[in-house]
C-alpha cells in the first residue's frame, strides 16, 4: 500500500476535524480544567463521539463498529492532537477494544458495541512503576477458589477513575495474563490524578481482588501475545496524536512568523528562525512517514510491525517535543503564558511521551532488534 | 499486488540465468562500473552483466523502450530492485546518464536527441559528466559566468564556449558532458542561460584532478577555451536552461538525500559490536555509542519512510516539487551522523589512512567524503532557504 491516505481516509480525518473542532476545540480542555470537572472528560461528548462512528472505529461492523484498520484509528488519534481533547479513545477504542476483540469471550465483548456508541469507558491497567515497562509486571494473580485474587498496584492508568470496567494486566503462576474487572469489586481502590496536561489517569490500588475464572480474557498464561497486540496497536496511535499536536504548535508557530513584528521586521523574515523552521518542517515529515508506515504495517499483517510501532512512537515523540519547545521559544513571553494555547500543546506532548514508553524505551527495543 | 506475481517470478528466473555469481556481493566503490568509450570491468563477468542488463533495459528500467530503457511501470521497478537486492547483485553501471541527463532528455530534449543519446546512456557505452559548478557559482548556481556567443567565425551553428567548471566529477574519465552556460549576458542572471552537451574531445577542453580531504576523489576542475558546440546540442528553449537546470537538480538532491540510504553497507550497531564486543546481555559494551546508533537507526528508518511517501506522493500528483530539498538536507545531514558513528564504532582502527588491512583507509576516507554531501547539489543552509521560501512561505524567505 502506498504511503498516503486514501480518499475515504481522508474523508473521515476531513470529518473527525470537522466534528472536534466544532465540538471540542482547545477551549473545551480549558473549561473542564477551569471548573475542575470531577471527571475531567464528557460523557455527552464521548457518545456523540460514538455516534460519529469514531468510537468503534476499529470495532467490527456487527458489533456496532466501523471494522476498520489501524490508519483509520490514527487518522482519529492524530485529530485529537490537534485539539487536546480529553477523550476515552485511547484507552476504549484503541486498547481495550483490541484486548477485547482479539481475545475477549462473547460475554466479554459484550462491551465492544457500548464502546463503539460512546457509552461505556474501559481503561487498560499496564504501567506499575513511573517507567512504562511491560515486561516487568509485578501484580500478582493467585489462584483462588474458582477464580483469581489479585494484589498490586498500577499507575497511569488512562481513564481509570472513570472506566466502567477495567483490563488488569497481572501475573499468574504460569505467565502474563489479562483479567477484566468490575472496579466496584472490593479491595479496588481508584484515585484520580490530575495531570500536568490536565487529561484524565488513575492509580489503582488491588487488594486481594477476588475474580471468577470468566475473569480472564483469552487464556491464563497467554495475555502476553494480547497486551503486545494492544500496545503495538496504542504505540501507533500515540505516535499519531503526538504527530497532530506537534504539527498543530507548528502550524500556529508558522502563523506568528508571519505576523509577529521586531526590530522593524516580521519575525519570519531572519534566516535563524526560517532554517530552525525549515528543519522542523522536515523532522515533521519524516515523524508522519513513520507513523503512517506503521499503522500499514499492522493493517497488512507485517511481522515487522511492533517494530515500525516502536520507531514511529519514538520518532514522533522526539519531533513532537522539538516542535512544542520551538512553539514556545519563538512566541517568546507570550509562549509562556497559560492563556495562549501553545502552553497546552507543551504539557499534552510531555505526557504523550511518556505514554506507553518513551523515545529511549523504543531506541532499546530497536538495538534490541538488530542485535546491538 | 498479485497481478506482480509472473513478472517477479520471470524476473526471479531470468536474474538467476543472467546474474554471474562475480557480480554478486559488496562492491567497492572503485569497483564500479562507469562503462564508456574507455570502459574498465573488474571481471569478464561484469562487462557480460552490463551487456545483458543493457540489452534489457534494465540500467534505466523505468525508461521507454523505445529510447532503450526498460518500460517498467513504478510497481515492476521496485519489483525488479528488490529482487537485485535479494540476490545481491552488484549495480551494472553507474551513470550520470541515467541518474541525471537522462529523464532532463526525457522532459526537455528534442526527438532526435532522445534517439540519439538515451540507447547509448542505457547500453553505458558513452560516459557523462555535468557541467554546474564555478568557483564563482557554488550554491548561487545562477551566477556562472561560462560564455557561449555567437561569434562570425562560428558559421551560425556553432556557439564559441569559454569559461571553468569546478567540481566536476569524473570529469577526466568522461566522454560527454552536459553544462550550465550564459548565452544572454544582458538577460536578468536566471534567463540567460542555457543547457548544452558537448564532447569532452572537443579542441579546447582540458581538465585537472583535485584532491580533497579525503585524499581522493573523482573532482576535477574543467576549462574551456574557444570550444565549438554544436547549437543542435541545445536542450530545452534557448537562454531557459534554469529550467532544466532546476529539474535535474530535484533528481540530484534526491539521489544525494538516497546515500544516506544506500551508502551504509553493513549496519553500525553491527560493524560496533564488530570493534568493540557485548556485555554479558548481548548488548554493546559502550552504551553511550549504543543509545547515539539506536537514535540514529530510527531517524534513518523513518527516512527510508518518508523517502518512499514521498516517492507514492509523486505518483499521486500530490508532492510539492520543492520537497526534494527536505530529501536532500535531511538525508545528507543523516550520512553524516552515521559515518561519524561509524568513526566512533571503529574507534583506532578506524584511523587508518593506508594499508591492505584497512583498504587503503576506507573507513576513514569514506567518512570525509560525506562531508561533501551538504555542501553538494546545493548546501544545506541553501535546501533550509528552500523550505524557507517554498514550502512554509515564510515572508522575504
Amino acid at each position: 500500500m502506498p504511503l498516503i491516505l486514501t480518499e475515504e481516509q481522508m474523508m473521515l480525518r476531513d470529518a473527525a476535524d470537522g466534528f472536534l473542532n466544532e465540538q471540542a476545540p482547545i477551549s473545551h480542555l480549558r473549561k473542564l480544567r477551569d471548573e475542575g470537572d470531577p471527571d475531567g472528560v464528557s460523557r455527552d461528548l464521548w457518545r456523540a463521539f460514538g455516534e460519529m462512528g469514531f468510537a468503534g472505529v476499529i470495532i467490527p461492523e456487527a458489533m456496532g463498529g466501523m471494522g476498520l484498520g489501524a490508519v483509520e484509528a490514527g487518522v482519529i488519534a492524530e485529530s485529537l492532537g490537534r485539539t487536546l481533547t480529553p477523550s476515552p479513545f485511547m484507552g476504549s477504542s484503541v486498547l481495550s477494544a483490541k484486548v477485547l476483540i482479539d481475545g475477549g469471550s462473547e460475554a466479554q465483548q459484550a462491551w465492544l458495541p457500548r464502546i463503539a456508541a460512546g457509552e461505556a469507558i474501559l481503561a487498560l491497567a499496564v504501567d506499575e512503576g513511573a517507567k512504562h515497562a511491560p515486561s516487568r509486571i509485578a501484580t500478582q494473580a493467585e489462584r483462588a477458589g474458582n477464580g483469581f485474587r489479585l494484589n498490586g498496584a498500577k499507575g497511569f492508568v488512562l481513564d481509570g477513575h472513570v472506566a466502567d470496567a477495567l483490563i488488569v494486566v497481572a501475573r499468574a503462576e504460569e505467565g502474563v495474563t489479562l483479567f477484566l474487572v468490575d472496579p466496584a469489586t472490593a479491595g479496588v481502590t481508584v484515585e484520580r490524578t490530575a495531570m500536568v496536561d490536565a487529561h484524565n489517569a488513575a492509580r489503582i490500588t488491588l487488594s486481594d481482588v477476588a475474580v471468577d475464572a470468566d475473569a480472564v480474557i483469552g487464556d491464563v498464561g497467554q495475555g502476553g501475545a494480547l497486551l503486545d497486540g494492544a500496545l503495538t496497536l496504542g504505540r501507533a496511535c500515540a505516535a499519531s496524536t503526538l504527530t497532530g499536536a506537534g504539527d498543530q504548535a507548528f502550524k500556529i508557530t508558522m502563523d506568528y512568523l508571519r505576523t509577529r513584528k521586531q526590530f522593524g521586521k516580521l519575525i519570519g523574515e531572519f534566516q535563524a528562525l526560517q532554517h530552525r523552521a525549515a528543519h522542523l518542517f522536515s523532522e515533521l515529515e519524516l515523524a508522519r512517514a513513520a507513523t503512517l508506515g506503521a499503522q500499514l504495517a499492522i493493517d497488512e499483517g507485517r511481522e515487522n510491525a511492533s517494530l515500525a510501532a516502536s520507531i514511529a512512537k519514538a520518532k514522533a515523540g522526539r519531533v513532537a517535543e522539538l516542535a512544542v519547545q520551538e512553539a514556545v521559544q519563538m512566541h517568546g513571553g507570550v509562549g509562556m503564558t497559560d492563556e495562549f494555547d501553545v502552553s497546552l500543546f507543551m504539557k499534552r506532548v510531555r505526557v504523550l511521551n511518556e505514554l506507553l514508553g518513551d523515545a529511549g524505551f523504543h531506541a532499546e527495543r530497536l538495538a534490541r532488534a538488530q542485535g546491538f | 499486488m498479485s497481478d506482480l506475481e509472473p513478472f517477479r517470478a520471470e524476473t526471479r528466473a531470468w536474474l538467476a540465468d543472467n546474474c554471474p555469481t562475480e557480480c554478486r556481493g559488496p562492491m567497492a566503490d572503485d569497483e564500479m562500473i562507469w562503462g564508456g568509450r574507455n570502459p574498465t570491468f573488474k571481471t569478464p563477468a561484469h562487462k557480460l552483466w552490463l551487456e545483458r542488463m543493457g540489452a534489457r533495459g534494465w540500467t534505466a528500467p523505468e525508461w521507454p523502450k523505445e529510447y532503450g530503457g526498460g518500460g517498467l511501470s513504478r510497481e515492476e521497478a521496485k519489483v525488479l530492485a528488490s529482487e537485485l537486492r535479494r540476490i545481491e547483485a552488484q549495480p551494472a553501471l553507474a551513470s550520470f546518464g541515467v541518474w541525471m541527463l537522462g529523464p532532463a532528455l526525457l522532459a526537455f530534449g528534442t526527438e532526435e536527441q532522445k534517439q540519439r543519446f538515451l540507447p547509448e546512456i542505457v547500453r553505458g557505452e558513452v560516459r557523462w559528466c555535468q557541467g554546474y559548478s564555478e568557483p564563482g557559482a557554488g550554491s548561487d548556481l545562477a551566477a556562472i559566468q561560462t560564455r557561449a556567443e555567437d561569434t562570425s567565425d562560428s558559421g551560425g551553428d556553432h556557439w564559441i564556449v569559454n569559461g571553468q567548471k569546478i567540481w566536476t566529477s569524473y570529469a577526466d574519465k568522461a566522454d560527454w558532458i552536459f553544462c550550465l552556460v550564459r548565452t544572454d549576458p544582458e538577460a536578468p542572471k536566471h534567463l540567460g542561460i542555457s543547457f548544452v552537451l558537448f564532447d569532452m574531445t572537443t579542441p579546447g577542453v582540458t581538465t585537472r584532478p583535485i584532491t580533497l580531504i579525503s585524499g581522493k576523489s573523482p573532482f576535477c576542475e574543467t576549462f574551456f577555451d574557444d570550444v565549438r558546440v554544436e547549437k543542435a546540442n541545445l536542450v530545452g528553449t534557448l537562454n531557459r536552461g534554469w529550467d532544466v537546470a532546476k529539474y535535474l537538480l530535484a533528481h540530484e538532491r534526491t539521489m544525494i538525500g538516497a546515500m544516506g540510504e544506500v551508502g551504509g553497507g553493513r549496519p553500525v550497531g553491527q560493524v560496533a559490536l564488530d570493534a568493540i564486543g557485548a556485555d554479558d546481555d548481548g548488548r554493546l559494551d559502550e552504551p553511550m555509542l549504543r543509545a547515539r546508533i539506536a537514535e540514529l537507526e530510527i531517524d534513518a528508518a523513518a527516512f527510508r519512510l518518508a523517502m518512499e511517501r514521498v516517492g507514492d506522493q509523486v505518483k499521486a500528483k500530490q508532492a510539492h516539487p520543492a520537497i526534494a530539498s527536505m530529501l536532500k538536507y535531511y538525508g545528507s545531514e543523516l550520512n553524516k551522523r552515521r559515518h561519524e558513528l561509524l568513526m566512533a564504532a571503529g574507534g583506532a582502527d578506524a584511523l587508518e589512512w593506508e594499508g591492505e588491512r584497512s583498504h587503503d583507509g576506507k573507513t576513514a576516507r569514506d567518512w570525509l567524503r560525506t562531508k561533501a554531501n551538504s555542501i553538494e547539489g546545493g548546501t544545506s543552509e541553501v535546501q533550509l532557504n528552500i523550505i524557507a521560501k517554498h514550502l512554509l512561505q515564510l515572508p522575504g524567505a
